[in-house]
This record gives structure tokens, C-alpha cells and sequence, in this order.
């Protein structure tokens, strides 16, 4: 009797999760996130055929050939792939979206176009995969640069860093959370969560250059980003399809009911830390900014907002495949 | 009435014996933002109504109000619809261009004017008539907040006595002017005959103008080439349209969205099998349709010049990762900012070869509001056929102007939606790649994200024909030659040029969009003036066809007429006609921002010719808009 094979709840083997071989540098923090991008489609059960990868220009964007290698994967143009993704989920809304953008593709170039999609709430989970600087063009400052922080040239960064995540809570997006490439954990479980989200996750996540900016005096580096890691609470999640509870302590942790039915529970490491308050979230940003420290974990979330397509009042088949009784209107119009 | 106008009356009674009957242009000069457009609307379907071809276009400034704006309706027993270079009949509404206005008249003409303004000592060779409209108004509109806005509707009365339109066409075409607004149909109708009644009262009819009941008009529409192209992206099944305003092409996107939530929300759901979203700028709207014609939706965007610049470099992804787009480019005048409400054919060569690298789009011009309707369909065919960008080259004076028209038919044909991969296909096909070209003719088959095909990488970087990333030299030759020979193949499938061959004309004259309303009417001067027969050429579409060709090589000569000042049609025929018959070509151009006119293109051919044109001072009406308009 051969070995049953290892698969998931629709039946589907690790394997067709994986996408081809990387080309970005060994130890780039992009490769762990893509690992665990292809973690947690699996363990959700995501059919890879209804996913759409989607991406800007740059190293990061470049990651979505590495996972999901049977999902049709877009290779847009830079800093726009928000409008590329925000186009192909209006045709079809049965897609599930994930758009890959770094630093620099969402915080100079795409800003106009990262502004808008948190604004109109897109179902879609927009990781920036930051690491500071531009990889692909050999290690320039990007608008998330820490002030302060030096180039391996010996340049100085003189301009304030834009906040992603405080932006993104600013605009409106409904799931917004920071981590780091080098935590599985934390960053499995906010991946799994937010394909349970219905809405815009913003999910910023701390990925060092190694051959640029991860040096000393970079804030991107390893060795920064593991010192100054301030983890707003220990995030797990449930998926709606498991019955497992979790030892959460009353009074320590908070549970947040996923629109799909999904539980996610924080475990607070300060009381109080509320996730669905917005004023709170954008005060802790702030507050660990001016500490130079990264808060990480699930910054902001508002699990009931309507979502754009929702809020456009389409039909529920995908518009791309509608036959042409639905589309083209009877004879004797007026 | 005071003595003065009396007296200019009386001189020009003596050359009143002449009467010109439905062909001549009536234009009114006003303030925008005073109503004046329901006005002129309704006389303008009132002469529709009477049965007499005509044709109204509107010259405004890019303002909200209190800069002046010329409503020109020519009235055309023989369907002339371009725009006709003299005013005959002048309503002087603004005083700050009446002075100019009536300056630049020709002798003969007629004008009435608002009576403060005494544009009756300005010259002695037209016809005046004075109306106090002031005093007019206020026992029809007692509410003085209101009366800026009927004002208007009093020289819709005098029109009606001094012209000869039947009151009650007046009454109808204000009744569907202003729909179910029964207040507002009750006081401009009081407004209306006001003014009738005043004219009966005061004037004695002094100039030649006369509009007499024709039966040319019977199941005609008036309609803007915006609606009429919206209509079309309608039947043509559009589901995802992004767009960002800017004049001259928000009215289409608008006239979608009103069309769309009347005739494509689901009976059962109440939902709507459409999505219309209003992007933050032009390149998020094409990025958009770019996104939802890759997922299978038959996608579009409508701007003009700044909107196409900023489309560039996703002009160029669509290209060469090859999604289809329909992309409706409503010209205005640029460069830059340029004039936003004035009329061009500038974009041209801009949109032929938008993006950088070696890139070739498709473009399909309609000229007539029918042809907006067909050609949006046609657009969205041709771009699921070809899986590219289509670009339907409109321009401010067919899109935002109200043309005649026939009633539009049903469309006859199913939708084209190109070579997407099946079972079957597959199984004939052995080993599917998303850019290998099975067929030869350059087009290859796709995958729609969803539809369980195999998946593949879209992306604006080199690709091999499996779509996988690839530098090698080999496989971007292969890749770009094949999208060479893609372009090739549309030659056979873009809308075919009318052509009309006269014979024994050794003269040919080729034009596109609304040129041909000029050309057409220009062909029956040079013929009918100065017996110069010519042949014509309608282009419709880029890449040129066969035909191209064959009437050069048919003619003598050739005048390529269009509306920029660089001759961009002609330099893109360059690029693919011979030495010989380049040598063929010659251009008549207008680029003023005023929609050309018959006579500049007779002048102009005459002189080419070497005819002796008598050089007339440019008389335009409106000339003083650059002055005057602003920011």
C-alpha cells in the first residue's frame, strides 16, 4: 500500500502551491515570505486556479513567480499594479487577490495608486514587502527609509520614512498589520487571517535587503529589526473550518469574528491595545515610530465594512463571463 | 424701438427682396451659466421639427460660468452639417463680445440684439432688431432669482415670428427639453411667446432668412457623439469601464453610467451586471480596464490628449503582454493643456505608436454619431480578436455636438471574443503556450484567470512563447516579429475607407472623422464653382488597408485634409507608401480649434490648384474667445 499522500482539505498536495525556482539573492527576506505565502494557501485551502498573483516592478514584485505556480500571475507595470488588480476583480469577484509591491513601488511611484486602493476597501491582501531601498536598481533610499539611516556609500537619508501602516489605517483599509519575514509564526497566522478577510489587507512586512541594507546603521537590517520588534500582541487565527480552541486567557486576549465565520485571537501583551480602535492604532504607530522600534502583529482591523465590489452592487456571477442575454439589452429600447 | 433702428430699417428694406430658405447658420452669443442651452436646444429641435435638415454646434469656454460662449445651429435644405464659416442670423445675448460679434458679420446679415447694448451704431449694412429683454421678462417671471434663466427662452419667441418655426414646435421641443419640470415648461413657454409676440408687435421682417416646412427630418434623432458611442459600448456588452474626467470625453462615461443604470441592472436581483468606477487619474482608469480585459471583461476608458499622454506606458503593457482595451480618445486641442474646449485631430501619430519601444496600436475613427454607435461595438470585437489596445479616435466637435441621425438598429452579429482556450482547443493544439502562434497569423490563444485553463505569467517584460521570463536575443525577435505580423493581420479585419471613385477626376481627397462633413460639402463647391471634380477617401481606421493604395495610385493628386497643424495623417501615410507616391500627396490643414469648414477646404484645394482665391479676411465667429476666455 503506497503512502497516502499529504494533502489539504480540497484535496490538493503541497507541491501545487510551490511556483518556480527564485532568482532574488540567497537570504533575501522576500523568500520567506513567499514560503510562507504558499503556507498558508495551502493550510486555507485555496484552489491555486481561482487566486490571481499580482505585482508592480521591482524585487519584491518579482516574488509572485515563486509561489502558486498555477495561478495566472500579473506583471504590471511599477507602482500601479493596485489599478491591474482593482480591474480583474471587478471582471470576476470569485477571484482571490494577492498583489506583491515593495517599498518603493508603493511608497514613491504607487503612492497615488496605494492611496486609492485602501480607500475603496478592494478585496485584496497588498503586501509590501519593505526592506527600505531599492534592491533591483542596486540600493537606493526608498520613502520608507529610516531618517537617519545610511547607505552602504556612506550617504544619509535625511527625509522622514512614510508609515505604510499608519497611512493605510488614515485611508480606510480594514485589515492592516506589520511583521517581519524572519517570524513564521506571526506571519503565517496574519496571512491565514487575512485571507479570511473581506476587504483591503494592508500588510506591511519588515524584509532585509541582504545585499543592500543589512548593515549596521540600516533600521532594515536583521539584527535591527529582531532588537527593536515590538509585538502589539501574539496573533493566532482559526480558520472557520477548525474546531480547535485556544488557550487564551480571558481578560489577556481578544477574539475577532473573520466575516467567513473565522476566529482571530490576539494575545495582548498590553491591555490596552485594541485593534479595532482606530485612534488607538494610529497613536501606537506613531508612539513606536519615535521610539525607533517597529510594532508588529495586527495594528487595525474592521472586520463589517462593505467591500468595494459590494459596495458596487454587482451582480454575484463574475461579470467577465456573463452571457450576452445579460449583457447586451432587448430589442425596443427607449 | 427708437428712431435710429428705425432708420437702419428702412435702408436695408431695400435689398430685402431676396429670401434665403433653409441654408443659412443662426448664432447665438451668450454668457455660460445663464441657460442659454436649453434655449438653443430648443430651437434647435424645433427646425428638426419643421422638417428642415440641421445641425447645432456649441463653442464654449472651459468655464463654469460668465464667460462667453457661440451656439451655431445651421439650418441645411441640402444636409450640409459641417460647420458653415459665416454667421447669417446673430443673437447678440453677451455684451462684453456683442461689439466684435457684430463687427465681424458679413453684409446682410441679421442681428438681435439685447437693446441697451445699441449694436445698431456699429454699422449700416445689416439688420437690426432690438429687444428690450429686460423689460420682457419681468411680467413672465415674477421671481427675479429666475429670470436670468428664462430671459434666454424670450429670443426663442422672436426667432420663431422673425424666421417663420411653428410656435407649437417650439412648445414641443421645449417640452422634452425640460421633461416632467412642469413649472419650468409653463414659465419658459410664457417666456416663449413673450417673445413672439413682441417680434409680431414690433418688427416688420427686414432680412432674407427663412425657415420653410421641409420633410427631410422624418425619424430623425438629434444625438451627441458621446451617447451615441456610449450606446454602442452598451450593446456591445461592456461590463468594467474606468474613467477620469476630463472634457471633451466625460460625457460618455456619463452617458454610460445613465444608459447602464436603466438598462443593464438584473430584473431578479436589482444588481447590476456592470461595474463603473471613476478612477484617481487616467493611468489607474486604463490600468483598470487593462486588469478586467485580462480577467475576460470587455472592458473600456474614454479620455482625450493628457489622459492618452498619461496612458502611454500602459498603452505599451498592453501591447506587448497583449490584453485587450478600448480606448475611446475624444481629441481636444493640445498641445498640453492646450484649448480643453476646443476641437482637433491632434493625437494621431501620438496614439499610433503610444509607449516607448517599437509599438503599433490600432485605431478606428468614426465621422458621423451612426458610426460612433457601430464602431464602439466594432472596437470591443476587435480588441478580444486582437488582444490589444483599440483606440476610437473621436473628437470634441463629433462627441460633444448634436448631430442628426437615424434611428440606430439592432445589432445583428454575436460578440467576437477571440481565441480563448478550450478543451478542444487544446486537444487540437498539442502543447499550449500564451504567445505561440499556432495559426500564423500572429494571434495566439489565452487563458482567462478563473476559467480552471492552464495558468500563465502576464507580464510587460521579454517573454518567450510560453509567456516565461526570456532575454535571449531569439526569443524577443520571434516575439516581436509575431506581433508585426498581428498587426499585419488586422489590416484585414479594421473597418474598410469609403471610397468614392468619380470618374474622370483627377483630383482625390482623403480625410477622416468629422472632416468628411467639411470635405463632402467642399467637393460639391470645387464641382459645382469651379467644375474641379474630385474622388474621395474616408479612412476609418489605422492600420491602413489595401485601398490606401489604389486611390493614389488612381489620382493625379491628393489632398489629405485634417485637423492639426502638422499633417500627422499624411506623415503616417508616409511611413508606408512608396517614394512615387509620396511626391503624390499634398495637405490641406485646419487647426484654428474651430471644427473645419467647407470653405476653408475649397479655398485651400483652389489655391493648392492655382486657382485665384480671393483671400477674405477670416472672418470667424467667436474670434474673440481666445481674449476673452480664461482659465
Amino acid at each position: 500500500m503506497p503512502t497516502p499522500l499529504k494533502v489539504n482539505r480540497i484535496g490538493l498536495e503541497p507541491q501545487v502551491y510551490k511556483g518556480g525556482k527564485t532568482t532574488l539573492c540567497a537570504g533575501c527576506g522576500h523568500n520567506a515570505i513567499s514560503e510562507r505565502i504558499i503556507d498558508a494557501f495551502y493550510e486555507m485551502g485555496i484552489d491555486p486556479r481561482q487566486v490571481i498573483k499580482l505585482s508592480g516592478i521591482g524585487c519584491s514584485s518579482k516574488s509572485p513567480a515563486y509561489f502558486l505556480g498555477g495561478s495566472h500571475g500579473f506583471n504590471a507595470v511599477h507602482g500601479r499594479m493596485p489599478s491591474v488588480g482593482t480591474g480583474a476583480l471587478l471582471a470576476n469577484k470569485k477571484l482571490v487577490a494577492i498583489g506583491i509591491s515593495g517599498d518603493g513601488d508603493t511608497g514613491a511611484i504607487g503612492i497615488g495608486q496605494f492611496v486609492h486602493l485602501m480607500r475603496r476597501n478592494l478585496p485584496i491582501i497588498y503586501i509590501i514587502e519593505d526592506n527600505g531601498c531599492y534592491g533591483l536598481t542596486k540600493g537606493q533610499f526608498s520613502p520608507t527609509a529610516d531618517l537617519g539611516s545610511r547607505l552602504k556609500t556612506g550617504v544619509v537619508n535625511d527625509l522622514p520614512p512614510i508609515d505604510t501602516c499608519a497611512l493605510a489605517v488614515e485611508l480606510g483599509a480594514t485589515f492592516v498589520a506589520r511583521s517581519f519575514s524572519g517570524d513564521k509564526k506571526q506571519l503565517l497566522s496574519l496571512l491565514k487571517a487575512a485571507l479570511s478577510h473581506r476587504g483591503t489587507v494592508m500588510l506591511d512586512v519588515i524584509s532585509p535587503c541582504v545585499t543592500f541594507n543589512d548593515h549596521e546603521g540600516s533600521t532594515k537590517s536583521y539584527a535591527y529589526v529582531k532588537e527593536h520588534d515590538d509585538p502589539v500582541e501574539e496573533v493566532s487565527f482559526v480558520p472557520f473550518f477548525e474546531d480547535i480552541s485556544v488557550d487564551y486567557e480571558p481578560g489577556s486576549s481578544q477574539e475577532v469574528t473573520m466575516h467567513d465565520g473565522s476566529k482571530l485571537y490576539l494575545k495582548k501583551l498590553e491591555e490596552q491595545y485594541d485593534p479595532t480602535d482606530k485612534i488607538n492604532a494610529l497613536r501606537r504607530l506613531h508612539e513606536t515610530a519615535r521610539r525607533g522600534e517597529f510594532a508588529t502583529g495586527l495594528i487595525y482591523i474592521e472586520p463589517d465594512r462593505d467591500d468595494f465590489l459590494t459596495q458596487l452592487n454587482v451582480v454575484d456571477e463574475p461579470l467577465a463571463t456573463l452571457p450576452l442575454d445579460r449583457i447586451r439589452p432587448g430589442r425596443g429600447l427607449r | 424701438m427708437s428712431p435710429t433702428d428705425l432708420a437702419v430699417q428702412e435702408q436695408q428694406a431695400a435689398s430685402s427682396s431676396r429670401r434665403v430658405v433653409n441654408d443659412f447658420s443662426i448664432q447665438v452669443a451668450t454668457v455660460n451659466g445663464s441657460g442659454s442651452q436649453t434655449a438653443n436646444m430648443v430651437l434647435l429641435r424645433s427646425i428638426l421639427l419643421m422638417g428642415v435638415p440641421v445641425s447645432g454646434k456649441n463653442m464654449f469656454p472651459s468655464n463654469i460660468a460668465g464667460l462667453p460662449t457661440w451656439y451655431t445651429i445651421r439650418v441645411s435644405k441640402r444636409h450640409y452639417v459641417g460647420r458653415k464659416k459665416e454667421v447669417d442670423f446673430l443673437v447678440a445675448m453677451n455684451p462684453e463680445t456683442a461689439r466684435e460679434d457684430v463687427l465681424t458679420l458679413d453684409p446682410g446679415a441679421a442681428v438681435v440684439y439685447d437693446s441697451p447694448l445699441k449694436l445698431n451704431l456699429l454699422r449700416n449694412d445689416l439688420t437690426f432688431y432690438p429687444v428690450p429683454f429686460d423689460v420682457l421678462v419681468k411680467p413672465v417671471c415674477p421671481d427675479a432669482k429666475l429670470r436670468r434663466l428664462v430671459r434666454n427662452m424670450i429670443y426663442d419667441g422672436i426667432l420663431a415670428k422673425l424666421l417663420g418655426i411653428d410656435l407649437a414646435h417650439m412648445e414641443a421641443a421645449l417640452a422634452k427639453q425640460l421633461g416632467k419640470k412642469a413649472k419650468a415648461v409653463a414659465l419658459n413657454t410664457d417666456a416663449l411667446k413673450a417673445g413672439f409676440a413682441y417680434a409680431e408687435a414690433n418688427f416688420t421682417k427686414q432680412d432674407p432668412f427663412i425657415i420653410e416646412p421641409m420633410n427631410e427630418t422624418a425619424g430623425k434623432i438629434l444625438i451627441e457623439g458621446n451617447a451615441a458611442a456610449a450606446i454602442g459600448c452598451m450593446m456591445a456588452g461592456v461590463t468594467v469601464v474606468a474613467w477620469y474626467p476630463i472634457t471633451p470625453s466625460s460625457s460618455l462615461c456619463e452617458s454610460l453610467i445613465t444608459y447602464m443604470k436603466k438598462y443593464r441592472i438584473d430584473k431578479a436581483t436589482g444588481k447590476a451586471t456592470f461595474a463603473i468606477v471613476q478612477a484617481e487619474d487616467e493611468i489607474a482608469s486604463l490600468g483598470m480596464v487593462i486588469g478586467a480585459s485580462w480577467a475576460g471583461a470587455r472592458s473600456m476608458t474614454a479620455t482625450a490628449g493628457p489622459g492618452i499622454s498619461l496612458m502611454g506606458e500602459f498603452s505599451g503593457l498592453a501591447y506587448y503582454a497583449e490584453t485587450p482595451a478600448v480606448i475611446f480618445d475624444v481629441q481636444r486641442v493640445g498641445p498640453s493643456t492646450g484649448l480643453p474646449t476646443r476641437t482637433a485631430q491632434g493625437d494621431l501619430l501620438q496614439v499610433a505608436f503610444l509607449s516607448h519601444g517599437d509599438t503599433k496600436h490600432i485605431m478606428i475613427m468614426p465621422a458621423s454619431v451612426e458610426e460612433c454607435y457601430l464602431l464602439a461595438q466594432e472596437a470591443f470585437d476587435l480588441a478580444e480578436q486582437f488582444q490589444t489596445p483599440i483606440f476610437v479616435m473621436m473628437d470634441l466637435d463629433l462627441g460633444m455636438n448634436n448631430w442628426m441621425a437615424d434611428g440606430f438598429k439592432y445589432p445583428d452579429k454575436p460578440l467576437n471574443r477571440g481565441k480563448l482556450l478550450t478543451d478542444e482547443t487544446l486537444k487540437a493544439i498539442g502543447e499550449w503556450g500564451r504567445y505561440k502562434d499556432v495559426d500564423g497569423d500572429g494571434i495566439t490563444y489565452r487563458t482567462i484567470p478563473g476559467d480552471g485553463m492552464p495558468a500563465y505569467f502576464t507580464r510587460g517584460s521579454g517573454h518567450n512563447s510560453k509567456g516565461q521570463y526570456s532575454e535571449r536575443p531569439d526569443d524577443y525577435v520571434e516575439n516581436m516579429d509575431r506581433l508585426a505580423r498581428k498587426f499585419e493581420t488586422a489590416r484585414q479585419f479594421v473597418p474598410k475607407p469609403v471610397v468614392e471613385i468619380v470618374p474622370g477626376a483627377r483630383i482625390g481627397l482623403i480625410g477622416y472623422g468629422t472632416s468628411h462633413w467639411a470635405i463632402g460639402e467642399s467637393r460639391d463647391q470645387l464641382r459645382d464653382e469651379t467644375d474641379v471634380k474630385t474622388s474621395y477617401f474616408r479612412l476609418r481606421a489605422y492600420p491602413f488597408t489595401g485601398e490606401l493604395v489604389a486611390f493614389i495610385d488612381a489620382h493625379e493628386r491628393i489632398y489629405v485634409v485634417e485637423q492639426n497643424r502638422d499633417a500627422q495623417l499624411l506623415q503616417l501615410m508616409k511611413l508606408e507608401v512608396s517614394q512615387e507616391r509620396q511626391t503624390k500627396l499634398r495637405s490641406v490643414l485646419h487647426y484654428n480649434g474651430l471644427p473645419i469648414d467647407a470653405r476653408s477646404v475649397t479655398d485651400e484645394v483652389l489655391a493648392q490648384e492655382g486657382f485665384e482665391v480671393a483671400k477674405k479676411t477670416v472672418r470667424t465667429a467667436g474670434a474673440s474667445a481666445g481674449v476673452l476666455g480664461g482659465e
